[in-house]
C-alpha cells in the first residue's frame, strides 16, 4: 500500500511535475496584497529604514511595516513624516519622535557577516520612556533576509500585544494557471505574506485540501492525477511522497492529528456514504469514526487530539458535529445557526470554531465560541470558504470566490475580531484552499 | 423497455453515425475506436452541446457511443439535490442499455457541484450524484464492475462564471466511457509510482 516516490531536488525544494516531457510549465502567479479594512485604535509606531549592506536585496523595514500594518493592530508612520533616519538607539532624538505621535520606534541595520551571511540587528524603543523594549540580532543568508524581517515583526508584535507573532510562517494553497489543455493545478508553499513561493506539485487534474503536519515538514493533500481521488503525504523539502489512500470512491479531506501520527480522512467506497476514518500512518491501520447515512467529511482535530469536528448533513442541511475518539462515542451537534455550516477549523487554543456559514444565500466565514456558543459572522461573502487559522489564532485565511462571468478565486484574511482584512490576489490564474502552517521551530539566535 | 432501447442503440450504432458536428481530435479518435461496439462513432463526435464538458470531461467526452441519447453524457441536478430528473433518467436508461449490451464497456461517473459553500462537502455532494446515477444503472442491469465513480465537487466547472446560469450548468454528472487501458496513470515524472 505504501508508495514512495523520490524527485530530484531543485534549489532545495522538490518539484514533482506530472506533465509530459517537453510541455511548457506556466509560471507561478505572484500574489499582490491589499489591506481591505481598518481597525480601531491601532498602535502608532515608526519603523525606520534599516542601514543596509550592499548584499541586501530586501527593504527590511518595509517588510516589517507591511507585516504590522496587515495585522490591523499597528499604524506605522509614513517615512516622509519621519524626523530622522537613525540606525542606533543612541542616535534617536526622542522629543522629535514624540512630536510625530508614535508610541514606539524600531531602528536597526543589516550587517555583513563572514561566509556571506547577514545579521539583522534591531532595537524596539518606547518613545515615551526612552527605554528599549526588545533588541536582538537575527542571522541568515541573503536569501533568508525576508524571513529575518518577519522574525523582527514577530518580536515587535509579541512585545507590544502580548500575542506571539505569526509573520515568519508559511501557507500552502492550490493555484490554477493556464487555460484549456495548458491548464495546471499547482500546490504552492509561500511565506504567509504570499512571497517566496515554491512549487510543490503540478498536475493537469485537480489538487485539493492541503494540510500541514504539526511539525511543518509534510503536506497531506488530495490529488485526482489518475482521474480518481487519492490522498498523498509529501515531504515539503525533498518531495518524497507516499500515496496513503486510493480506495474506490472518495479519498478526501485529510487532517493530521496533533501528534502527527495519524491522518483523519474521508472515504466513501463505490456506493457508500462519505465517512470519516482515522489512518495510523506507520501501521496503515484504519479506524472508522462516523457511521450516519449522510455526507460526513472535513475532519478537524481538537488540539488535545481527543475529538474530531466534522461536517455532516445527517439532519438535513450541512452542520458541524464533534465526536470523541474513544470507542462508542456519540457525535454531538455543535452548530445550529442558519441552514448551512461547514468546513470546521478549531483555533489553536481550542476555544473558537471557524467555519463557512450560509446566510441568506451568501456564504461567509464565521466563528463560534465553543464554550459560550456565541456566533459571529466575520466576512461578507458571498462565496467564502475553507477557513484556516494562523498558528497564533489571531487571523483566519480563507478562499474568496469572485462573482460574475469570469469567476475565479483569491485568498483573503480576516482578523478573528472581524476588523482587519487583506486580500492576496494572483497576477494571473486563481488561488484557493489555503492551509496556514505551524510556527517554525524555535531558533537559537 | 431495456430491450427496445438496446435494439435502438445497436441499430443506430450500425446505421446513423454521421450526425456529429465537431471533428474528432486524433487522440480522441484512437480512444473512441477502442470502445467496443462504437467503431462507427469514430467518424464523429458528440454534438457540441452535449460534449461541452469541462476540461476534465472533454478529454474523454468523445469516447464511446454517440447515437441518439447516447450522445448526451451530462445529467443535471437541482441545488443540493442528487435526484435525477425525467430527461436525465432517459439519458441514464440509454447508457445503461448500452452497457448491458456491451459488457466489456466501462464508464466512469464523474460527479460535480456548483461553486457555493464548502469544497469538501461538495465532493460529498458530487459523490452522491455520481452514486445516484450508478444506482439507476445497476437497477437496469448494468454490472457493478462496469462502473467507477469519482467526485470532483466544485473543481473544474463547465462554466467558470459565478451566477445562476453557470451554477445550474455545473451541477452535473458526466458519463465518461473508458478504453480498456483507462484509468491509466497520469503521465508522471520518472521514477514515479503513481499507478
Amino acid at each position: 500500500m505504501k508508495h514512495s516516490t523520490r524527485y530530484s531536488p531543485l534549489r532545495g525544494i522538490a518539484l514533482a511535475v506530472l506533465l509530459a516531457a517537453g510541455s511548457v510549465t506556466p509560471a507561478l502567479a505572484q500574489l499582490t496584497i491589499k489591506i481591505t479594512s481598518g481597525v480601531n485604535h491601532p498602535v502608532p509606531i515608526a519603523i525606520v529604514p534599516f542601514a543596509e549592506s550592499r548584499r541586501d536585496p530586501v527593504d527590511v523595514a518595509g517588510v516589517i511595516q507591511h507585516d504590522l500594518t496587515g495585522s490591523g493592530r499597528f499604524s506605522p508612520l509614513a517615512r516622509s513624516r519621519m524626523p530622522a533616519m537613525p540606525h542606533h538607539a543612541a542616535r534617536v532624538q526622542f522629543p522629535a519622535w514624540k512630536a510625530t505621535g508614535v508610541d514606539y520606534i524600531v531602528v536597526g541595520r543589516v550587517v555583513p557577516l563572514s561566509g556571506g551571511r547577514l545579521g539583522v540587528d534591531f532595537n524596539l524603543l518606547n518613545v515615551l520612556t526612552g527605554q528599549s523594549v526588545a533588541r536582538k540580532r537575527f542571522t541568515g543568508t541573503a536569501q533568508a533576509l525576508r524571513n529575518a524581517a518577519h522574525r523582527v515583526s514577530d518580536v515587535v508584535y509579541q512585545a507590544i500585544t502580548g500575542i506571539r507573532g505569526a509573520f515568519d510562517t508559511r501557507i500552502a494553497y492550490v493555484a490554477q494557471v493556464g487555460l484549456g489543455a495548458a491548464r495546471r493545478f499547482q500546490l504552492v508553499v509561500a511565506d504567509a505574506d504570499g512571497y517566496n513561493q515554491h512549487l510543490i506539485l503540478e498536475s493537469p487534474l485537480p489538487l485539493m485540501s492541503p494540510a500541514w503536519s504539526p511539525n511543518g515538514k509534510w503536506l497531506a493533500y488530495v490529488s485526482f492525477e489518475d482521474h480518481l481521488s487519492a490522498v498523498y503525504v509529501q515531504r515539503v523539502r525533498t518531495g518524497q511522497r507516499y500515496r496513503v489512500s486510493a480506495r474506490a470512491g472518495e479519498n478526501g479531506a485529510p487532517a493530521w492529528s496533533p501528534n502527527g501520527q495519524e491522518l483523519a480522512l474521508t472515504l466513501s467506497g463505490e456506493s457508500g456514504y462519505p465517512q470519516i476514518y482515522v489512518l495510523k500512518l506507520h501501521t496503515q491501520h484504519l479506524t472508522r469514526i462516523t457511521d450516519a447515512p449522510a455526507i460526513n467529511t472535513s475532519a478537524n482535530w481538537a488540539p488535545n487530539g481527543r475529538s474530531i469536528y466534522f461536517t455532516s448533513d445527517r439532519d438535513g442541511s450541512p452542520q458541524i458535529y464533534r465526536i470523541g475518539l474513544t470507542p462508542g462515542s456519540l457525535p454531538v451537534r455543535i452548530t445550529f445557526t442558519d441552514g448551512y455550516n461547514a468546513d470546521p477549523e478549531v483555533s489553536p487554543n481550542g476555544k473558537l470554531l471557524a467555519m463557512v456559514t450560509g446566510v441568506d444565500g451568501r456564504f461567509c466565514i464565521a466563528v463560534q465560541n465553543l464554550k459560550t456558543g456565541a456566533f459571529r459572522v466575520l466576512t461578507h461573502g458571498p462565496l467564502d470558504s475553507t477557513p484556516t487559522f494562523a498558528p497564533n489564532g489571531a487571523t483566519i485565511m480563507y478562499t474568496k470566490q469572485l462573482m460574475g462571468r469570469k469567476g475565479g478565486s483569491i485568498l483573503a484574511t480576516i482578523s478573528v475580531d472581524g476588523l482587519t482584512g487583506m486580500t492576496l490576489k494572483p497576477t494571473h490564474g486563481q488561488v484557493e484552499d489555503p492551509a496556514w502552517g505551524p510556527f517554525p521551530p524555535k531558533k537559537s539566535n | 423497455m431495456r430491450r427496445i432501447l438496446t435494439m435502438l442503440v445497436v441499430a443506430s450504432a450500425l446505421g446513423f453515425a454521421g450526425c456529429a458536428s465537431h471533428p474528432v481530435k486524433p487522440a480522441a479518435r484512437r480512444q473512441t475506436a477502442a470502445a467496443p461496439g462504437a467503431a462507427a462513432a469514430s467518424q464523429g463526435a458528440a454534438s457540441g452541446a452535449n460534449a461541452s464538458a469541462g476540461a476534465l470531461g472533454s478529454q474523454q467526452s468523445v469516447s464511446g457511443p454517440t447515437q441518439g441519447l447516447l450522445a448526451d453524457r451530462v445529467i443535471h441536478f437541482a441545488f443540493n439535490s442528487s435526484v435525477i430528473g425525467s430527461h436525465g433518467m432517459k439519458v441514464v436508461a440509454a447508457h445503461a442499455a448500452y452497457l448491458v449490451a456491451h459488457p466489456n464497456a466501462r464508464v466512469r461517473l464523474e460527479g460535480y457541484t456548483d461553486d457555493r459553500g464548502s469544497p469538501e462537502y461538495n465532493i460529498g455532494l458530487g459523490m452522491r450524484r455520481a452514486q445516484s446515477v450508478r444506482q439507476a444503472m445497476l437497477l437496469q442491469g448494468v454490472s457493478p464492475s462496469q462502473i467507477t465513480v469519482v467526485s470532483y465537487g466544485e473543481e473544474d466547472p463547465v462554466n467558470p462564471a459565478n451566477n445562476r446560469v453557470a451554477w445550474a450548468e455545473n451541477r452535473r454528472v458526466h458519463i465518461v466511457y473508458l478504453t480498456p487501458t483507462q484509468p491509466g496513470p497520469a503521465q508522471s515524472a520518472p521514477g514515479s509510482s503513481a499507478q
